[in-house]
């Protein structure tokens, strides 16, 4: 589904990730985790195709094709979602609209039809039901004045609606209490599908113990340093990062 | 002195004066013929405002200087009510075309008792007194070039007097089209809206154009608010492309008196809405809300004036516009408070959204605070669409125009959800869509 080869990406004039592989197939969840600094953002936002993150050398393909060709809309029409480390603030835009505007833009990419304001909202309603979302939260503007929990759920939800393919969490657990996480996961884990793949970029072994993966891998000074299974999570949580700086180096 | 281009023009207008002031309503009300008088001297003293007027430094006439406009003509066909697009259901409607009143546009239900909702022209010949009392009142000394043209030349539109504690609930909408002729014309619209003691009336002006070759509309519109009485005022200025639009609002509050403004303005090749508001009674409050959006070469200015005369009065202002392609905006915001006019509020803030590199808006917030118990603020900021919004949508597969949009419209919505007259938000919501939507390709630039 997703195969990054010798990635290589500057921001800013600084190169952050330095030939960094990564092979996705359907049906996989891989955690990416790594300490600080490392290249975990970068390489989210180099997926989701946010200006100002340079490419130099390497390639990603996505479901076969050069996905560094898509602009941003056209990635997430073809089934890429990026969960926020920092959901962005909207003042102005309620949630709903956004929503709406979102799930009949992926809808027309994908050649099917949108969405009516019923059908809409009585699919809305039961997805927020399933996250413990309350219905106030959607008629406020995105993300304004929502506290970190509302937001990471809120990010669920954006999930949940327009069902992506491939899903990148960038730091989903950040900010979230124990009940949130689970909330998440739960989310997260009904999305779980054969023709579906995950990749969770996290700092912390926390939240694998609710999405569990299948493969787990080190991120350190812009290269994959170390793959494993999920036992690969608990012994980096026990050990921490620091053999890592010298493989990076 | 100005320069002899200028003086010509102005020659030009003070002569095409002289051709028709036999013919213009009131010929036979000798105050009226001397206001009139008074106002083409006045005119032809200031002469036509060039850039060195510090008021005028920011909008360049030079286009309007070189156009040889004619008195507009009655039209009396070619539109019709279903051509007409009203912005609000509203129960009362003047319809005035070229500065002429067209009553079979117009459509006037049964006004309370004490309520007079009439055409300026009509008010002239069945209740020249009433508008001889109230005419320029709102005014006071302040004088203009361009309303003293109107002074000149005014023709007719609305005229609305509430006898005091008439709740006028229903909305007055007065639609001014500029229909542009074999060769450019100009008119002068004057409404007058006099609420006396604790009435109440909604009034939406609505300017619109058709046509290819240029036109002026040089507006003026006086409210004269008594005590405790309010009035919610609208204006929507969507005027044809080749148009030129100036406009002047005066505004007299008494004490505890309210005025709501809200202007609307996105169409005319160039435009100039100047209101001045006398909050001249303790408690009189005053709120000024506006939304602009330009394109292509288009010119907007809005100035403001608002005279806290007396102490324990209240004022409140937000413009918002949006700029593209190599569109201007201009924005002067005046408060004043005079000496002893203690414990006054006035906030004023201006707000700018530039969506191209070629989009410029100058900015002039203005105190000029004589009293020293006062709380008074002011604003102004211009900035792009937020990058990192635009990127959060377009990662949800809000294609790139589309989320522009939805951001402009977030944008303007503070202001457009504050239209005191609700039914005004929809429509206008409406328009900005419609404008975001006729944007060029991001790919092609402008036009």
């Amino acid at each position: 589904m997703l195969e990054i080869k010798n990635l290589h990406a500057k921001v800013d004039g600084k190169e952050i990730l330095k030939g960094l592989d990564l092979h996705i197939r359907a049906g996989e969840v891989h955690a990416i985790m790594g300490p600080n600094g490392s290249g975990k953002s970068t390489l989210s936002y180099v997926l989701a195709g946010r200006a100002g993150y340079e490419v130099t050398e390497g390639s990603v393909t996505y479901k076969g094709r050069n996905l560094l060709d898509l602009e941003p809309e056209e990635r997430a029409g073809e089934g890429i979602f990026l969960a926020f480390q920092y959901p962005v603030e909207i003042p102005g835009v309620a949630s709903t609209t956004f929503l709406k505007h979102a799930l009949n833009a992926v809808l027309r990419h994908r050649g099917e039809e949108e969405l009516d304001a019923m059908a809409f909202v009585k699919m809305l309603r039961a997805k927020t039901k399933e996250l413990g979302i309350a219905d106030d939260m959607l008629k406020r503007p995105v993300n304004v004045g929502y506290s970190g929990g509302e937001k990471k759920r809120n990010e669920m939800l954006q999930m949940a609606v327009l069902e992506p393919t491939l899903a990148v969490l960038d730091e989903t657990d950040s900010g979230l209490d124990i009940d949130a996480l689970k909330v998440v996961a739960d989310g997260v884990n009904s999305l779980r599908a054969p023709d579906r793949a995950l990749l969770v970029i996290t700092h912390y072994q926390r939240l694998l113990d609710y999405i569990v993966p299948d493969y787990v891998h080190v991120l350190a000074g812009g290269r994959i340093v170390r793959s494993g299974g999920k036992e690969l999570a608990h012994e980096l949580e026990a050990k921490g990062y620091a053999e890592f700086a010298d493989a990076a180096a | 002195m100005a320069d002899p281009r200028t003086l010509r023009t102005t020659k030009h207008i003070v002569d095409r004066y002289a051709a028709v002031a036999d013919i213009l309503p009131g010929s036979d009300l000798p105050w009226l013929v001397g206001r009139r008088q008074a106002g083409i001297e006045r005119f032809r003293d200031a002469g036509l405002p060039t850039r060195k007027i510090e008021e005028w430094k920011y909008t360049n006439l030079e286009e309007l200087r070189r156009v040889a406009f004619e008195p507009a003509k009655p039209v009396v066909n070619g539109i019709s009510t279903g051509t007409l697009p009203t912005l609000v259901g509203a129960e009362h409607r003047l319809v005035f075309v070229n500065g002429h009143l067209r009553p079979d546009l117009c459509a006037i239900c049964m006004p309370p008792d004490g309520a007079t909702i009439t055409s300026l022209g009509k008010a002239l010949e069945s209740i020249p007194a009433l508008v001889e009392a109230h005419l320029g009142v709102a005014r006071g000394d302040e004088d203009a070039p361009f309303t003293a043209l109107n002074d000149a030349f005014l023709t007719d539109g609305l005229f609305l007097h509430l006898k005091p504690g008439v709740d006028l609930g229903s909305v007055i909408e007065v639609i001014h089209v500029s229909v542009g002729q074999s060769g450019p014309v100009f008119q002068h619209p004057r409404n007058l809206i006099v609420a006396e003691a604790g009435s109440h009336a909604t009034v939406l002006e609505h300017y619109i154009g058709f046509g290819q070759s240029p036109t002026l509309a040089n507006a003026a519109t006086e409210v004269v608010i008594g005590e405790g009485a309010g009035v919610r005022h609208c204006k929507v200025q969507a005027e044809a492309p080749e148009a030129f639009h100036i406009a002047m609002l005066d505004a007299h509050l008494a004490k505890n008196a309210a005025f709501d403004s809200f202007y609307f303005a996105s169409g005319a090749k160039l435009s100039r809405n100047e209101i001045r508001v006398t909050l001249d009674g303790e408690g009189a409050d005053c709120r000024l809300f506006g939304a602009y959006m330009m394109k292509d070469r288009q010119h907007a200015d809005h100035t403001t004036f608002i005279d806290h005369a007396k102490p324990h009065t209240t004022s409140r202002e937000v413009y918002k516009g949006v700029l593209d392609d190599k569109a201007r905006a201009v924005f002067q915001g005046l408060i004043l408070v005079r000496p002893d006019a203690q414990k006054i509020e006035g906030h004023q803030l201006n707000r700018t959204l530039l969506l191209s590199d070629g989009a410029e808006i100058d900015a002039k917030p203005e105190l000029k605070i004589f009293a020293d118990d006062v709380k008074c603020s002011h604003g102004a900021t211009a900035g792009e669409l937020d990058e990192e919004a635009l990127f959060y949508l377009r990662a949800r597969g809000i294609p790139e125009d589309e989320a522009r949009g939805l951001l402009v419209e977030a944008f303007l919505r503070e202001v457009i959800d504050g239209i005191a007259m609700a039914g005004l938000r929809e429509p206008l919501s409406d328009r900005v869509a419609r404008w975001m939507g006729t944007r060029p390709a991001l790919a092609g630039g402008g036009a």
